[in-house]
């Protein structure tokens, strides 16, 4: 089994290195293929492991080497398989593998082509070892080389100076998470002397619940975890990074390295369970994130930047389900999040190259009997994110719901209503590409044609994953919680105190309460589709040009200028920093240095006249000096 | 008795060895020093250095003196018409040598204000055939030594002073 | 004068030292007074005796004959030593037409 574990990792580094050294010579097929391969080899493996691993299996830990050994804390290279990582590993390859093929078709004319897959792979290389990492020192090597890749990847189109600074944003504003992840690890390290995930977990006993050192550490990581995962405040980076191509949005920013966050706390459930104050900062965080996110998306205007802040609303509600504790809920939603989001990008991607290369929806319409198959499986995807009963989106996003209501009904009101507002952009969004008139220009109506068969398969898997897969985890009230299939399989990940504050949660609604919400959020959901096909339908609402909304509209459409105040308070200040420090240097320092040198050159000038070859003045020197030494001797005795 | 003898030789020597010092032509000069190594050859005589005596009368009075004012009188120099020195040079080397006399008298404190030698010293050590047995015996290398130390000097001196080499 | 001295009897040691550094130190003084660069070698012969003077007093006042063969040393090659610098000082003079040593300040810094 060891040689499966390291099979599943370096797989995709072997494509790295080889469509890295030697793409630029191979024939485009091979290199698309090699990397689609190697990726899909990785996701048969870790389907085999899961068919061996079920709901009662210990973690397995595969050690590669000793790595170091530092002040009494030993960090060894290794791997841990468990259910929760071999959970993450399928999406990651599967949905992975499903990205690079339909990039073959995507990417297919671009000039980078080889560079792209070479990127690509390497990037799954450092996700998997971000989630196969048996501690948070691997974690944090594949937390920096997700890092690296987006940075690669957005700005993929380095030509482009604005593709450039998104990039440089994007990596930017995750180094300020990083740096509360890397305080968090240094304080673990410090604290309990181990840094691999088992140790610490059998070592958080001696922590009192809410002490100072627990909320530390727990809100450093989650620090961390706000960066990477685009929370507020550090959510800015993601529509930004809707500069890179289509595929690297659905991939990174929808399916796999924002979702790094929301491993972290899982991972980590046996600090937070210790913090509650550190779970309600978390709950608060994840509200607020998902609530802004959701009122930027209702006025945007490029079909991309409406699925990045519907990105970021998700994940904003994943963070809601750790706030109160439902770990195994986020993962399912992570899991239903990355199938539809995944299919939505991909989708987009499909209509952008139908538009030759068209992202603003304004341009659009009219679409759907021009590209059918697009059409289809997009419209699932937003059904299942707005909450299509019995669709994957839907079940998810209730159980996070009863959770929520289980905490406060107060919660479950706010996400009511954020749910309605994320059904409304995402069928704004549907209704403006597919439906009325077409917009755009006649050269772009004459090129309009449905996408080949390699992007169109992706969207197909993706579609019927999106449809099936929540049943997987039904909700509690049927069957008792026995169909509960997901949460039963992630038990053992969870510390029996974690497990036992989510039963608690869940045990506090009753069954008849359940129901009543289920239904409530499926009225709505049919009510807002309703109205929303009225006004874009029907009335034949358009979208504006940005510039031209008033009121409410331009503060959602501008993002209540969220972007120019970070580019006042941050990044002015650190240009004025770099100025001033330029100031001094040239001002300051250089002058200082060059009066010391001066200095010895105008001394030694002084010291110049002494020598002026005149034989009585140096005799007349030496006998004073014979002198005075002879005094000062005759004086010091 | 002694002590007169001893105070009008001394005198004599440091009243020349002013006047050599400050005067002006140097042929003068030349002439004045001539009479204070006689009068340390005196000196010399009156403590029983009879050879030391002799030989600075004929060494110092008579040749090496003889050499200066052949010098001086080949160069011509008997005007006295050298450039003076500014004053404020003339009074640091005055101070100069002020201080290093006072100097050197500092480090003859502590001496005891009386010292006559006794009746036990041998008086006859300034005599030739004392001072000859040893040389001869004792410093017999350093004798030759010297030797070749005037044969070099002849040598150079005869080098530098050649018109063409 | 074989047996007795009563010049080293009567006459106390200091003296002479006395008398000798006075002599050193005009010696010294006419070294910084003076620009004629035959009356600097003299002054230079000067100092020498006033040392010779000193070491000959001890000598004697000591009975020892050690310092009386240095200062016989001392004589040899002051001569030789007046030989070579006056052969120098007429190379000056045959070179600049003057002996004053304030013109020669050619190894000026």
């Amino acid at each position: 089994m060891e040689n499966l574990v390291y099979a599943i990792i370096l797989l995709p580094l072997a494509g790295f290195l080889i469509n890295g050294l030697f793409g630029k010579n191979l024939p485009k097929i091979f290199v698309g293929s090699l990397a689609t391969l190697v990726v899909f080899a990785s996701f048969c493996i870790g389907v085999y492991l899961f068919c061996q691993f079920d709901s009662d299996s210990q973690p397995v830990i595969v050690k590669a080497f000793e790595w170091f050994r530092i002040g009494g804390v030993q960090i060894n290279f290794g791997f841990q398989i468990d259910q929760l990582s071999l959970m993450m590993i399928m999406i990651i390859t599967g949905i992975g593998s499903l990205i690079h093929l339909y990039s073959i078709g995507y990417m297919s004319h671009d000039k980078g082509f080889y560079k792209f897959f070479t990127y690509l792979n390497l990037f799954i290389f450092s996700m998997l070892l971000l989630v196969m990492g048996s501690n948070y020192l691997i974690l944090f090597i594949g937390w920096e080389g997700v890092g690296v890749c987006s940075y690669l990847l957005i700005g993929f189109w380095f030509q482009n100076w604005e593709y450039g600074k998104a990039a440089r944003k994007a990596f930017i504003m995750n180094r300020i998470g990083d740096l509360g992840l890397l305080i968090g690890i240094f304080i673990i390290a410090q604290q309990t002397n181990a840094l691999d995930y088992l140790s610490v977990a059998n070592n958080t006993s001696k922590f009192s619940v809410d002490s100072p050192v627990i909320i530390f550490i727990t809100a450093s990581l989650f620090i961390g975890a706000v960066g990477k995962s685009a929370q507020v405040p550090l959510y800015t980076w993601l529509p930004d990074a809707m500069a890179g191509p289509t595929p690297v949005s659905a991939l990174i920013h929808a399916a796999t390295m924002v979702t790094a966050g929301i491993y972290l706390v899982v991972r980590s459930n046996f600090l937070y369970t210790l913090a509650p104050t550190v779970q309600s900062g978390i709950l608060l965080i994840g509200l607020l994130t998902a609530a802004l996110a959701a009122f930027y998306a209702l006025r945007q205007n490029d079909i991309k930047k409406v699925l990045a802040y519907s990105t970021v609303s998700q994940l904003g509600f994943m963070f809601v389900a750790l706030g109160v504790g439902a770990y195994t809920t986020a993962m399912f939603h992570l899991m239903t999040h990355a199938f539809f989001k995944a299919l939505l990008f991909l989708g987009s991607g499909s209509v952008i190259h139908a538009m030759s290369g068209e992202q603003d929806m304004r341009f659009m319409g009219g679409l759907k009997k021009k590209i059918p198959i697009t059409h289809i499986t997009f419209l699932i995807g937003t059904l299942a994110i707005s909450g299509f009963p019995l669709l994957s989106g839907m079940i998810s996003k209730d159980e996070i719901l009863v959770s929520a209501f289980a905490k406060s009904p107060a919660y479950w009101g706010i996400l009511f209503v954020i749910a309605a507002l994320t059904a409304t952009y995402m069928f704004r969004l549907y209704y403006l590409t597919f439906h009325g008139e077409f917009r755009g220009t006649e050269e772009q109506k004459h090129h309009l044609h449905e996408s080949p068969l390699n992007m169109t398969l992706p969207l197909m898997v993706l579609a019927v994953l999106s449809i099936v897969g929540g049943f997987i985890n039904l909700p509690h009230f049927i069957g008792h919680g026995h169909y509960a299939k997901l949460t039963e399989w992630l038990k053992p990940v969870l510390t029996d105190e974690s497990f036992g504050q989510m039963e608690a949660n869940i045990a506090g609604v009753s069954f008849n309460t359940e129901m009543i919400l289920l239904g409530a959020t499926v009225l709505m959901f049919f009510a807002v589709w309703f109205i929303v096909k009225n006004i874009y339908v029907n009335k034949k609402k358009l979208a504006l040009p940005e510039n031209q909304y008033t009121g409410w509209e331009k503060l959602s459409a501008r993002k209540l200028y969220i972007d120019e105040i970070y580019n006042v308070l941050f990044v002015k200040t650190v240009e004025g920093l770099g100025r001033a420090g330029k100031m001094f240097d040239k001002d300051i320092l250089d002058p200082a240095v060059d009066f010391v040198g001066e200095g010895a050159e105008d001394s030694g000038r002084a010291m110049k006249r002494f020598q002026n070859g005149n034989v009585e003045n140096y005799v007349l020197i030496m006998s004073l000096a014979v002198g005075i030494i002879l005094i000062v001797n005759f004086l010091l005795q | 008795m002694e002590q007169i003898l001893f105070y009008f030789v001394s005198g004599i020597a440091l009243a020349s060895a002013v006047y050599f010092v400050l005067a002006k032509n140097p042929v003068y000069s030349i002439l004045s020093l001539i009479v204070t190594f006689f009068c340390i050859a005196a000196l010399y005589i009156l403590m029983n250095a009879q050879f030391l005596g002799i030989v600075q009368i004929i060494v110092y009075a008579g040749a090496i003196m003889v050499l200066f004012l052949y010098i001086l009188m080949m160069l011509n120099l008997n005007k006295g018409d050298e450039s003076r020195k500014s004053n404020i040079n003339k009074f640091v080397g005055m101070f100069a040598a002020g201080i290093l006399f006072i100097g050197i008298l500092g480090a003859y404190k502590g001496l005891s204000a009386n010292y006559v030698a006794g009746n036990d010293v041998d008086y006859s050590v300034g005599l030739t055939k004392n001072l000859g047995k040893l040389l001869f015996n004792e410093y017999v290398l350093p004798f030759e030594i010297a030797s070749v130390l005037i044969l070099s000097g002849i040598v150079g001196a005869v080098l530098i002073g050649k018109k063409d080499l | 004068m074989d047996s007795t001295n009563t010049f080293i009897q009567t006459i106390p040691l200091e003296y002479f030292i006395i008398l000798s550094s006075v002599l050193f130190c005009l010696g010294v003084l006419g070294v910084l007074l003076r620009k004629n660069a035959i009356i600097i070698l003299g002054c230079v012969e000067l100092m020498l005796n006033s040392v010779n003077l000193l070491l000959a007093a001890f000598s004697a006042y000591k009975g020892n004959g050690d310092g009386q063969i240095l200062v016989f040393f001392i004589m040899v090659v002051a001569a030789a030593e007046v030989a070579v610098g006056l052969a120098i000082i007429s190379m000056m003079y045959r070179n600049t037409r003057s002996v004053d040593v304030s013109i020669f300040n050619k190894l000026r810094g």
